[in-house]
């Protein structure tokens, strides 16, 4: 992969007082995204319109088209085009999209998708709050594969991930989501936007070598195949059906094997490089609280309540969601009493949680059926529970 | 695939044009598409098109497989989703001639919202539908264009739904170029494959297609041969006639010819002229040439 | 069968089948516009008929069979006549 310079046409560099959404947008014209095609859906519709504004003036491409399953298949073609592309959307349009997001995986097609969660199921709340879609934007899409999926807790953070996840996007050609909420979407805070020179991009792994031994899905050392672009000459050819590594349909197990495992192990193989995410005083701690999103500054104020009363409290912010940290979690269970999991949704996380722990801590979910936030006494309820 | 590979004392000239590692194809025998796929191939060679600049984006179906068998960039997307795939690709490479080749049931049924919109937007695709009356692929199932009284296998009893007209609609939703032929007409398919990649907008090319295994068993209508005869028998080419009367009957004439040639900005023409009126000097304009 | 036009000659076509790749459809045979082609009784690995050519000194070269066949297994070259000492007006 190859490390280059932001173009300082779409940085917008200084100090801004941005909502989540927006920083989405701005955090993709840094990150070098030049097409956006996407549908309004409350609450993500800002970041479109921020993108709209902005991009005759840094130059690419907005459209907005006429559903959600056409703005994800455009996005793949995009990204076949050679561009970085994204949409944004919440629930409703995200189950729609979900069909076309194993299209993305399976051509493998570096994209990114934000997802700024509401209330769901169905129409639900689209004005407010939720954290229901953790489980979906795993496994939504039918068959087996597997995406990253990041989760900011602010604006800034909204700007910081969206680079990454292009970034992430680029070297493991797969689909990234930003897994954001409408708190921290319409939430307005200081974005501090670096210099173009100081932000890092990466751009996919070109091949470059002869013309007619081009194989479309040959995985390199690092398990990711080589990618060309459309007009270029290299007459590709590529599928959604299973395939080979000349990227030709080829229907039997033998094959079925073959794809399938490796676009799993392309990211399973490289979860260490991956997973991100921040602990706070976990070492001695009897309980530690796994928290991300806006949950995560909510559950701040509990564990503060909780240290407070003399509770040695360790936190585990997940920035990275998918794949899931499994070996900390391993590691931790073995250590403390219980771990504490508050979201804003019946128990999603938490269930992973669960799994990675095998039994070694029990694990305590904080549900929440979102609409608003959680009270941080509740949390504090449950951190005092789990530490008897 | 055959075992004996035969020496011919020259090579076909399609083979330039093929994934001949793929040949044969899986379609049936009497099937029309592999006479369309000709047809295409003869229209690049003589229109003297960049191939590398070609870019061929299916469905699914059986119509849908033709990307597999070009050799050119192609794509071989999700049911009814190739014309918004195309949509980014041509966006995201607007130096790229991009043509959608899928069936009547993966365009016009699954993927009529998408038609609507691309054809409204005057996107500048060439979308070549191959209708066969049904969704052969999954067995002959009924489909937006099955004329009524046809037997499909979700019709057993007879269609009893209007069906679309494939032109009527183009031209409803703003397209600048549509034709409609059967595979028979070959040098007009041909003609008008060259006519529509030599122009800037959304062009439809609807071919009519014999589905032998499918629609022709299910019907009682013969082979290959007799679906030609009846394209014989029946077709009348009516160059420029109204798109409100071109309903195709079960087993019914079939009005050909070019219906619609006309000029209109392009989506991207639209956006730059826009934005540079807008915004003047500090628009930066997108995908135009030099 | 020669037309006397000057130095204008029919053209002649050498037709090329690919017998394995044929499924019988029997369109090259049926619309063949000088009745060249007529339907094999050999099968071939498949068990189709193939075409095969039953007058090659009709051909004229139309190249219909071509056009029409859907599995790119018939096509027709230009036959070159050897000729003495004329030269025909019709090839560059």
């Amino acid at each position: 992969m190859k490390k280059v310079k932001a173009d300082p046409k779409g940085v917008l560099t200084g100090a801004h007082y941005l909502d989540g959404d927006f920083a989405i947008a701005e955090g993709a014209l840094a990150a070098g995204c030049r097409f956006f095609a996407g549908y309004p859906i409350t609450p993500s519709t800002e970041t479109a319109e921020r993108f709209a504004e902005r991009i005759p003036y840094v130059g690419g491409m907005f459209i907005q088209m006429e559903d959600e399953i056409a703005s994800i298949t455009a996005l793949i073609g995009a990204a076949w085009g050679g561009k970085k592309a994204m949409t944004v959307t919440s629930g409703p349009g995200f189950s729609l999209m979900m069909e076309n997001i194993g299209l993305a995986c399976m051509m493998e097609a570096p994209l990114v998708i934000a997802n700024v969660q509401r209330g769901g199921p169905s129409t639900g709340l689209p004005t407010l709050v939720g954290q229901g879609d953790m489980m979906q934007v795993r496994w939504g899409s039918h068959g087996d594969y597997q995406i990253i999926a990041l989760s900011p807790d602010s604006p800034q953070e909204c700007f910081d991930l969206t680079i990454q996840a292009f970034n992430l996007s680029e070297i493991y050609r797969v689909p990234v989501f930003i897994m954001t909420d409408e708190c921290v979407g319409h939430m307005h805070e200081k974005v501090v936007i670096p210099p173009a020179e100081k932000i890092e991009i990466v751009e996919r792994k070109w091949y470059e070598g002869p013309k007619d031994k081009y194989l479309p899905y040959k995985p390199d050392k690092d398990l990711v195949p080589f990618m060309v672009k459309a007009g270029d000459g290299y007459r590709f050819h590529t599928t959604g059906l299973t395939h080979d590594e000349r990227g030709y349909p080829v229907i039997n197990a033998e094959c079925q094997d073959w794809n399938v495992r490796h676009l799993s192990d392309k990211i399973t193989h490289n979860a260490d490089k991956i997973i991100k995410y921040e602990e706070d005083q976990t070492e001695n701690a009897d309980v530690v609280v796994v928290s991300y999103g806006i949950t995560s500054r909510v559950a701040y104020r509990a564990v503060q309540l909780a240290r407070k009363a003399g509770l040695k409290i360790g936190t585990l912010r997940l920035v990275t969601v998918w794949p899931f940290p499994e070996k900390r979690i391993q590691e931790l269970a073995k250590k403390v009493k219980a771990f504490v999991v508050p979201e804003l949704n019946l128990g999603q996380m938490a269930k992973e949680v669960e799994r990675s722990s095998a039994g070694q801590a029990p694990v305590l979910p904080v549900t929440h059926c979102g609409g608003w936030v959680h009270n941080p006494e509740d949390i504090f309820i449950a951190i005092k529970e789990a530490a008897k | 695939m055959t075992k004996s590979k035969e020496q011919l004392e020259a090579e076909n000239p399609i083979e330039h044009y093929l994934r001949m590692d793929r040949i044969p194809h899986i379609w049936c025998s009497g099937c029309g598409i592999g006479v369309v796929v000709t047809s295409f191939a003869d229209a690049l060679r003589k229109s003297n098109i960049d191939m590398d600049k070609l870019a061929v984006v299916s469905g699914i179906g059986c119509t849908g497989r033709v990307a597999g068998y070009v050799k050119l960039d192609s794509f071989h997307s999700t049911h009814g989703r190739a014309i918004p795939f195309a949509t980014g690709l041509k966006l995201a490479n607007p130096e790229m001639k991009v043509v959608v080749f899928s069936g009547d049931g993966d365009i016009f049924g699954i993927g009529g919202n998408h038609f609507i919109h691309a054809a409204r937007r005057n996107m500048d695709i060439l979308v070549i539908c191959v209708n066969n009356f049904n969704y052969a692929m999954t067995g002959g199932q009924v489909a937006a264009t099955s004329p009524i009284d046809a037997n499909l296998s979700t019709a057993p009893y007879g269609n009893f739904e209007y069906p679309f007209s494939l032109p009527y609609l183009a031209d409803a939703c703003g397209a600048t170029y549509v034709a409609r032929w059967t595979v028979l007409h070959l040098r007009q398919v041909t003609m008008s494959i060259q006519e529509a990649l030599g122009k800037r907008g959304f062009s439809l090319i609807e071919v009519i297609a014999p589905c032998v295994t499918l629609y022709a068993r299910r019907n009682r209508l013969g082979d290959g041969l007799n679906l030609l005869k009846y394209y014989h028998d029946n077709s009348e080419v009516r160059h420029g006639a109204d798109t409100r009367t071109l309903d195709i009957s079960y087993q019914g004439k079939l009005a050909v010819g070019k219906f619609i040639d006309r000029e209109k900005p392009t989506f991207l023409e639209c956006m730059n002229n826009h934005m540079i009126k807008v915004l003047g000097d500090k628009y930066v304009p997108y995908g135009v040439k030099p | 069968m020669t037309i006397p036009f000057g130095n204008l000659k029919p053209k002649k076509g050498k037709i090329h089948i690919n017998k394995n790749r044929c499924k019988g459809c029997g369109f090259c045979v049926e619309y063949c516009p000088r009745d060249v082609l007529e339907l094999s009784e050999e099968f071939n690995v498949k068990g189709y008929h193939s075409p095969s050519v039953k007058d090659e000194g009709n051909c004229c070269y139309c190249q219909l069979c071509e056009a029409i066949c859907p599995e790119f297994s018939i096509f027709v070259t230009l036959k070159e006549e050897e000729e003495e000492g004329e030269k025909s007006e019709s090839r560059p």
